[in-house]
């Protein structure tokens, strides 16, 4: 365990207002979880991230090992050796870097290393781009690892302290990433409540380690040999080791759920776990956001509301594992529902959020009118005023005149 | 805190040393001339799975783990290898 540097500015011993962006946001709270070993390689837009990072390590606040390492490739290798060593680790980057990351990336889950990186969400070249959107983090949604969405700098801070927890939990194992739109969250500035160290401290205990395959001297052995195939046993080795991984995976539903209870007791500020339901109860008809955009989503279903139309909002916050009884439960109090992506799935010709929630809907009863909406892309705004047409377009298919295709945002700004 | 109760069938691990038999898919087989063999040690230099073994007058190999590739018999610079298939021999 790591010992921490007392410096109060920092580290404050009671909760603590600051203002910061949310790159700084999230990396004050890996000083607050206490990594044993951080690796990282610069990348818009998580760049400013990293140079945290290393400032507080370079400053004695961050106890932690800092590996600068050539590429991203080699970052996550690195933590996965330092994962399977006991240490408690965490890294962050986007598009390109997580591209480049991806070989680990995908085998990270199958060894059930608990790590934390933060994806700073950017759009995915080509065109050309280095502004925020969420095809990035999209790209690789069926990978294996645990996805979290915030909404702002605030929850930006307390789910990276939480990702710790829910990586660790016995339940669960899995790598996670926590996601946070890139210009939109990673340079938006807003005033912070830094939780006290020590109750930090309280609240995750120290690094869980997956013993099973924790590096031993006194243990050799080799980690991930072949398994499957056709030989004896092959087959059912392979298909056990999918198998738990899964059940972990819909484990993490319950234990997200239990560390969000326990957060707003120990903390004060009560987040929706899996998806949060704005001013849904009595609607008419729902806007669903992941994200940066429901912010201004909700203004939008404010504003609505005071022209007398019953609309809510449902934001998505767990994207992986996908919370479907949730978003069932939230989608049977309306008549039609829009699905605001961030990206796109290039196979349905919609956003990866619409058909996620299209597969929800199959399997219930609740079958609803839904309107594709897909905005934001590298780096466009997503307004009140285009929520106020998402709105209008919903009511149009609460009414039965239902697009075919994505109503794209920001077709002609 | 280390999870020494985490379940043992986790994720894959290895504590014995297995092996898959390279030779198994084998379809041609390197044989030596041992007449012709002076021990110049060129296959074993190439032999990309080290399968070549050394014997007191020439060289031969492990067909455990020869997978018959016939990278020695290309190089062998008294052509004192031929391959032969498995079929026949």
């Amino acid at each position: 365990m790591n010992q921490l540097t007392p410096n109060s500015s920092l580290m404050p011993n009671s909760s603590q207002m600051i203002v910061c962006d949310g790159n700084e946001a999230a990396a004050r709270a890996v000083v607050l979880a206490r990594p044993d070993v951080v690796s990282v390689f610069p990348i818009t837009p998580q760049s400013s991230l990293v140079e945290s990072l290393s400032q507080f390590v370079a400053d004695g606040v961050l106890g932690a090992e800092l590996i600068n390492a050539e590429g991203e490739h080699s970052v996550l290798s690195a933590l996965q050796g330092a994962c399977l060593a006991g240490a408690r680790t965490y890294t962050a980057t986007s598009g390109p870097g997580l591209a480049f990351m991806f070989e680990p990336y995908v085998r990270t889950p199958g060894l059930r290393l608990p790590m934390v990186v933060s994806l700073v969400t950017r759009d995915m070249l080509s065109p050309q781009c280095v502004w925020g959107g969420q095809q990035d983090a999209m790209s690789v949604r069926e990978c294996g690892w645990i996805q979290i969405y915030c909404e702002d700098v605030q929850e930006v801070l307390d789910t990276v302290v939480m990702a710790f927890k829910l990586a660790e939990h016995k339940d669960v194992l899995l790598p996670v990433n926590v996601c946070h739109d890139g210009n939109y969250l990673s340079y938006g500035v807003s005033r912070v409540e830094m939780p006290a160290a020590g109750l930090v401290d309280e609240f995750l205990g120290e690094a869980a380690v997956n013993w099973h395959i924790a590096l031993d001297p006194a243990r050799p052995m080799a980690v991930d040999p072949l398994t499957g195939g056709t030989g004896p046993g092959g087959a059912a080795s392979f298909v056990g080791y999918r198998k738990s991984q899964v059940r972990a995976m819909a484990n993490a539903l319950r234990v997200f759920s239990d560390i969000h209870a326990e957060w707003g007791e120990r903390f004060g500020r009560h987040w929706a776990p899996l998806v949060e339901e704005y001013r849904l109860d009595d609607a008419d008809i729902a806007i669903v956001t992941i994200g940066s955009m429901t912010g201004a989503g909700k203004d939008a279903v404010d504003a609505a509301r005071d022209r007398g139309e019953k609309v809510g909002l449902i934001k998505v916050k767990m994207y992986r594992p996908f919370p479907r009884e949730a978003m069932v439960a939230a989608l049977s109090k309306v008549k039609a529902a829009a699905i605001v992506d961030r990206s796109v799935s290039f196979a349905w010709e919609c956003g990866p959020l619409h058909q996620d929630v299209m597969t929800a809907l199959f399997a219930s009863p609740a079958r609803i009118p839904l309107v594709g909406c897909i905005g934001g892309l590298a780096g466009a705004d997503i307004t009140g005023e285009h929520f106020a047409r998402v709105i209008a377009a919903t009511f149009q298919a609460a009414g039965g005149d239902i697009p075919s295709s994505p109503v794209w945002l920001n077709e002609h700004d | 805190m280390t999870l020494r109760n985490v379940p043992d069938n986790m994720c894959p691990i290895a504590t014995e040393y297995t092996t898959m038999l390279t030779g198994d898919w084998r379809a041609l087989r390197p044989i030596v001339d041992r007449d012709r063999c002076v021990k110049c040690a060129t296959c074993w230099l190439y032999c990309p799975v080290q399968c070549v073994v050394e014997k007191a007058a020439w060289f031969d190999f492990n067909y455990d783990f020869c997978k018959g590739c016939g990278i020695c018999a290309e190089e062998c610079p008294h052509r004192a290898i031929r391959m032969v298939e498995e079929a026949e021999g």
